[in-house]
């Protein structure tokens, strides 16, 4: 009994001296991720890696994102991030790791050598990690993740579908769009197709109107509570919604349709354009090789002003900044964004990679998205993001003018109310 | 004089008290860990401003007052009681008339009620694709593609044919519907172990005393029953008030707010706009909810016992 109760005591000191154990420096560098598609590639690269130098890079996947932030959050809370970890959240959450003390600043290392590695990424890639002078999160200003891959979304379209209905070339204008959705319709064609059962999707579509219409000044002018949603240009870009949805340009079901649905749908070839990301070339590719479409930009309503496309960094990594490794870990992701793992990754997984001098071996497709790199934007880099409750009511409020419940003035009332009870619950913690 | 009948208070040394401590002490830690500290936890945050990450501010009832005048909170109450209703009737009634057919003398008695505890076993994930599949409204070459109302249109019905999911009218009651369809093999083999119990003597003599079976059925099943219904009852009100991977697999993240729950609220505060505090003051009044009508159900359960 007395043997068995020393047991007891025994195992239970040695349990509660593991907790909270802080992490001891090895020849192993523990990386958490939540790229499924790249996994492989991921750890064909690890294993050579291990090859060239001796260490060994342990590659842990948590799919799918949602529960890889969520599990990312836990780990920083209990101190026990691995070396290298990726924030999936948005930019005031990336503001918040950093400021915890858990994201180690890279700009030194981006610098070095006369700035080689920062010269080596696409800066639009950077942009998504670095933090201005002045920004809105109170962080210092430099660089602290490394993408590994760029992406942008786009419009693509069906070659063959389009051919059908007697269309040369994809629209340039939001005329010659209505214009051949209404020669598709004709045809028996759907026109488009695209996940807006997922958020993001629709407040990136919406995001790029509102770029185009009014000017991106105008809408972070919004953004500030200085231009109403009310505002005319705001009534246009909901009506956007309204015109593509009375010309019936949109699948049936598509705003509760989520991504991979409507991926299906355009690689089945059930509708002629979607409104989807560069690592659609991928999906497609395993869906239906056969499948003959090309990429452009969304058609223009405003010449006067530039269509901006969503883009940026596709994924990027962080750097523990409590790691013992975290030597190990800067050195190992300088050798994941060279150029020659980058074509790895890019060959391998048929995303966009980072690093410029990679570029060159891409296909057409690919070709084609990595056209608009340079010119892309994303709420990463926006100097403010709208409050995440407005955007709700945005969102909710587009899903409503598409199954025509309500119309864009409703909309844009409803979305201005909650922007001002936002405003004045803010103006009252300020107080 | 201690009288023998009396319970006799047995005092321990202080080592074997420290024994018995030492034996009950993984359950009292187990308990304490993975229930008693997340409870507290729970009800901390739900005091706190916090985005899950960094400093935390206390901000005391703020979040229960503001949840009290969110209207898409209670609305998405409104929804989960809606689909709670449709599961207490239609999924229970299913439950307990497949459970009176497969108490009798049928044939296949046995792979029926394998079949019919499938749905319950399957992922909700997977229940979601698959009756995505079936609710699709889309189609390719002027054929349906969703199974639904491909039949509907074969059955010389098309007027019937639907965009299911992404109609406010038709969108709820479809979710209530397919989790009703999950559901109600829990109720089916609940109900069916309970109908086994009761002794079939009471049958025979209702029925040497006249009674038909309609009469039998209300006077002997149904008050033999009423515990297990009450668990089944319970059950499906726990279970239906806390859906949500069902409605995010079927309409991602919702048509407009027509299909939100009080879970996909609380996930949307806690990941959508990161109000961890916001998220957890959701989850208490929910939870009080819960208790509240547990232990409603429970009460009149007993009382219908007595009486």
């Amino acid at each position: 009994m007395k043997k068995l109760l020393t047991w007891l005591c025994c195992a239970f000191l040695v349990a509660m001296s593991g907790c909270g154990q802080p992490q001891k420096a090895s020849n192993q560098i523990e990386v958490w991720h939540w790229m499924t598609d790249r996994q492989e590639a991921l750890e064909f690269l690890a294993q050579q890696y291990e090859k060239e130098t001796g260490i060994k890079v342990k590659l842990e996947l948590f799919a799918p994102s949602d529960a890889y932030s969520q599990k990312v959050i836990a780990a920083a809370q209990a101190n026990v991030l691995p070396d290298i970890y990726g924030i999936l959240d948005k930019k005031a959450i990336f503001a918040s790791f950093i400021k915890a003390g858990y994201v180690a600043d890279l700009t030194p290392e981006f610098k070095a050598d006369n700035g080689a590695w920062e010269k080596a990424i696409f800066p639009k890639a950077l942009d998504n990690n670095r933090f201005v002078e002045g920004n809105v999160d109170g962080i210092g200003p430099g660089i602290y993740g490394v993408p590994i891959d760029v992406t942008n979304i786009q419009l693509v379209y069906n070659r063959n579908l389009l051919k059908k209905a007697g269309i040369i070339k994809p629209p340039q204008t939001f005329d010659e769009f209505l214009a051949q959705i209404g020669a598709l319709k004709r045809v028996g064609v759907t026109p488009f197709v695209s996940g807006f059962g997922e958020m993001w999707l629709l407040d990136c579509f919406v995001s790029n109107y509102a770029f185009n219409i009014m000017g991106e000044n105008k809408v972070f002018a919004t953004f500030r509570g200085e231009v109403p949603y009310t505002d005319p240009d705001w009534i246009k870009v909901f009506g956007v919604f309204q015109t593509l949805a009375k010309k019936g340009a949109f699948i049936e079901g598509i705003v509760t349709k989520g991504n991979k649905y409507a991926e299906q749908d355009f690689a089945l070839e059930r509708a002629a354009f979607a409104f989807n990301g560069s690592w659609c070339v991928n999906v497609y590719h395993d869906m239906n090789p056969a499948l003959d479409y090309g990429v452009t930009a969304l058609p223009v309503m405003n010449p006067a002003k530039p269509m901006k496309m969503w883009g940026g960094a596709g994924s990027s990594f962080v750097v523990n900044n409590n790691s013992t490794n975290k030597d190990k870990a800067i050195v190992f992701l300088k050798w994941l964004t060279a150029k020659e793992q980058q074509s790895i990754l890019a060959e391998k997984t048929n995303n966009l990679p980072a690093n410029r001098a990679a570029m060159s071996s891409l296909s057409k497709v690919l070709a084609d998205f990595a056209k608009i790199v340079d010119s892309t934007t994303h709420p990463a880099i926006w100097p403010l993001n709208e409050d995440p409750l407005v955007v709700e009511a945005f969102d909710k409020g587009i899903q409503a003018i598409i199954i025509g419940e309500a119309t864009p003035e409703k909309v844009a009332k409803d979305v201005q109310q909650v922007k001002e009870h936002q405003m004045g619950k803010k103006a009252q913690r300020s107080l | 004089m201690t009288s023998f009948m009396e319970p006799r208070v047995v005092s321990l040394k202080p080592l074997d008290a420290f024994k018995n401590f030492l034996f009950v002490l993984p359950a009292v830690l187990i308990f304490s860990i993975f229930y008693i500290y997340p409870f507290i936890e729970l009800i901390r945050l739900s005091l706190h401003q916090w985005q899950g990450i960094g400093p935390m501010a206390f901000v005391g009832l703020q979040n229960f007052k503001e949840l009290a005048s969110d209207q898409v909170w209670w609305q998405s109450m409104g929804h989960a009681f809606y689909i709670t209703i449709i599961a207490l009737t239609f999924q229970n009634a299913l439950a307990f008339s497949l459970a009176l057919a497969c108490d009798r003398e049928i044939r296949l008695k046995r792979f029926y009620r394998v079949v019919f505890f499938i749905p319950p076993v399957l992922s909700e994930v997977v229940v979601g694709i698959v009756w995505n599949w079936i609710l699709n409204a889309g189609t390719q070459n002027g054929q349906n593609i969703g199974l639904l109302n491909h039949f509907l249109v074969q059955s010389g019905l098309p007027n019937l044919v639907h965009n299911w999911l992404s109609d406010p009218k038709t969108a709820l009651t479809c979710i209530a519907i397919v989790h009703s369809w999950k559901g109600f093999g829990w109720g089916f083999i609940l109900l069916l172990a309970g109908l086994q119990t009761i002794d079939r003597q009471l049958y025979e003599a209702a029925k040497v005393d006249g009674a038909g079976s309609w009469s039998t059925f209300w006077n002997v099943t149904i008050p033999m029953m009423l515990p297990v219904i009450m668990v089944v009852v319970i059950l499906t009100i726990l279970g239906s008030m806390q859906v949500f991977v069902l409605i995010l697999s079927l309409v991602n993240q919702g048509l407009v707010y027509h299909t939100e729950v009080p879970v996909t609220r609380i996930l949307w505060s806690m990941s959508g706009t990161n109000q961890f505090g916001y998220a957890c003051a959701q989850a208490v009044i929910l939870g009080i909810i819960l208790v509240i009508v547990s232990f409603t159900l429970k009460k009149l359960s007993n009382y219908m016992k007595q009486a």
